[in-house]
């Protein structure tokens, strides 16, 4: 089901949340929101919920207003980041739960109750533990359980609040796999809040980036990633370094090397220029920016390098990690692909 | 030899594990302890009731004015404990579950009835509804007794007794959160089945744990019942006071028999609160993980 969040602001205590947030999440899609803790990501999937009313704004589930609706009446499926499995109850009580407390008129026979649970569970891959308690379950299979309780209501939207944020890194990563593939066998509107833009970019469709309350850029990984639209967002996503530049009839200039064109609507003045440390050419010396080598580090396949540009200027390049080196050599480089922001 | 010592200092499993002397110490003087304060005025008691026979220690509590003591007892009890488990139940979720303004002032005013001195708090319900009072002449003029009669004790151990469940429940509730409550919810509960599913459930123990001891308290509560019932024999005295008439009448065997029944009410809720420890103490210990 489409749900579109229109001008949304939430105060908690007169301090504001949320500011005029607008979101279209589209039928289908595995979508993240993705921000730093305070960004206004749980809130938003909170108001999303039913769990937190907004303080103004519509949020419409399909064509119909469900700002006013209960979170019962919104039949979404929602899982914590710390499970909230009802810790009295076996794992097949657990995933039957959201069956058994429908009115009578609107509740299968116990027989399919218990049919479609295992069935979940098999879906899970927990098979065999149904007659356990929370407590006798590893993380991992926890979150499973909790995702297993939320599809048994044949949920509207699936809003998923941290999922992986209390597993370990091994675990997170199978996790995140699974997910996937659960996402696309089942095909369930799915939103998930995460703080780990890895785990965001590899999962979703499309990202929501947050930041202090506001949307700052919502796309595909790959727009995200590669057009960033803000300075935070190219900051927040992947690893970056910025240099102050200044354009002259649309040359970008640093001090007095020129890097090349801008092709944006910044023309002249002082501005910003954002590259990543694998997106440059190292050139012939004084042929493009020149630093000294500040400090270097391995990182997976390649060196990452820190160069001093002098003034306390530094910035991040990407080398093959067999290329040798001295401490302190000079090392020339052109960005090949940047972003430019004005300065400010 | 010399091995020989090296190994028995290794015996001392872990840096804070003391020497065998000093542990033997310490448990010593606990047991002493426990010993003078605890087991021997429990072992007078029960030995004072019977010093002069069973056949007497019964006499004793089949006689009238015991038997009314123990029925007014019983009954104060089961007004006042499961109104206080309502109460309880309801302050503790307020304060777990909600903010709101004056939540720091409703938590100091549910410690209040242990800071105050119980006849302090039978006194205050005199001011309220005794003769000089607004309230007392009101009600009487509707036939309603306050005080003197099993109102006013009932009032005086609902007060005295209050903090007991609100006590146990307020910790465990802020603990578990609600978490719990929000994934019945958006699973489609309606408040009742997520109340009494999840909720209860999840704090059945620690409510056990205090509605025990809240009725041990019930039952054996003094000082404020003692101001506000009048002591009218064989009708406004419960149990502790019958106990205190008869001693002050030098009549200590039945003053003791019918201090057993309170002492065998203490050894009741220890065995019954070990035992529920015991069976339950898989879920006990999931409730809090």
């Amino acid at each position: 089901m489409d749900v579109r969040v229109t001008n949304v602001r939430k105060e908690f205590d007169r301090f504001p949340a949320l500011h005029d947030v607008s979101l279209d999440i589209h039928s289908g899609e595995l979508i993240a929101l993705l921000g730093p803790s305070g960004s206004g990501k749980t809130t938003l999937l909170r108001l999303i919920a039913g769990l937190e009313m907004p303080t103004t704004g519509r949020i419409f589930f399909g064509d119909t207003d469900a700002s006013e609706w209960t979170v019962q009446q919104r039949n979404i499926g929602f899982v914590f980041q710390h499970y909230a499995l009802f810790r009295h109850m076996t794992i097949l009580e657990n995933v039957s739960f959201g069956l058994k407390v429908r009115p009578r008129s609107t509740r299968p026979p116990a027989g399919e109750i218990r049919r479609r649970a295992l069935e979940l569970l098999d879906l899970v891959q927990l098979s065999g533990l149904e007659k356990r308690y929370p407590n006798q379950l590893s993380g991992g299979q926890r979150q499973r359980v909790a995702l297993a309780r939320a599809l048994a209501i044949e949920p509207a939207v699936l809003l998923l609040d941290e999922p992986f944020g209390a597993l370990d890194a091994q675990v997170r990563r199978e996790l995140r796999k699974w997910l996937r593939e659960i996402h696309d066998r089942t095909g369930h509107t799915t939103v998930f809040v995460t703080h780990d833009q890895e785990e965001a970019l590899e999962l979703s469709d499309r990202l929501c980036v947050m930041s202090q309350g506001h949307v700052e850029q919502v796309g595909t990984p790959d727009t995200i990633y590669d057009q960033p639209s803000s300075p935070f967002v190219f900051g927040f996503i992947g690893e970056s370094s910025q240099l102050p530049v200044t354009l002259v009839d649309g040359e970008i200039r640093h001090g007095n090397t020129a890097i090349g064109q801008s092709s944006g609507p910044l023309t002249a003045g002082p501005a910003r220029l954002f590259f990543r440390p694998h997106d440059v050419d190292i050139v012939e010396p004084g042929a493009g920016l020149t630093g000294t080598v500040h400090s270097s580090r391995r990182v997976g396949g390649t060196r990452r390098v820190e160069l001093d540009l002098g003034a306390g200027q530094l910035a991040e390049i990407d080398l093959p990690f067999d290329q040798a080196f001295s401490q302190s050599a000079a090392i020339s480089f052109r960005p090949r692909r940047w972003q430019l922001f004005s300065a400010g | 030899m010399a091995t020989k010592l090296t190994a028995r200092r290794r015996r001392k499993a872990s840096p804070t594990s003391e020497s065998p002397l000093v542990q033997g110490l310490l448990i010593a003087l606990s047991l002493l302890f426990m010993g003078v304060i605890l087991l021997l005025p429990l072992y007078a008691v029960f030995h004072e009731a019977l010093s002069k026979g069973i056949g007497s220690y019964f006499a004793a509590l089949l006689e009238p004015d015991a038997q009314s003591a123990i029925r007014l007892t019983l009954l104060v009890a089961a007004i006042a404990v499961p109104l206080n488990l309502i109460f309880g139940l309801a302050a503790s979720w307020a304060i777990a579950k909600f903010e709101f303004k004056g939540k720091a002032f409703l938590i100091t005013l549910i410690d209040l009835p242990f800071s105050v001195s119980p006849v302090i708090s039978g006194l205050v319900y005199v001011l309220l509804f005794g003769a000089g009072s607004v309230l007392g002449p009101f009600l009487k003029s509707y036939g309603i007794e306050v005080l003197f009669a099993l109102p006013g004790i009932v009032l005086a151990t609902i007060f005295v007794t209050f903090p007991f469940v609100a006590r146990e429940l307020i910790p465990l509730m802020q603990d578990q959160g609600s978490g719990d409550e929000e994934a019945a919810l958006s699973l489609g509960a309606n408040g009742w089945q997520t109340f009494f599913r999840v909720t209860l459930p999840n704090i059945k123990w620690g409510l056990l744990y205090g509605v025990l001891l809240c009725n041990a308290r019930a039952m054996g509560e003094f000082g404020a019942v003692a101001v506000v019932s009048g002591k009218i024999r064989g009708q406004t005295t419960t149990i502790p006071l019958q106990v205190e008439m008869l001693y002050n009448e030098y009549n200590a065997t039945a003053a003791f028999a019918l201090a057993s029944l309170l002492a065998l009410l203490a050894l009741v809720t220890l065995v019954l609160k070990s035992a529920l420890e015991w069976r339950f103490s898989a879920e006990i210990a999931a409730g809090n993980h």
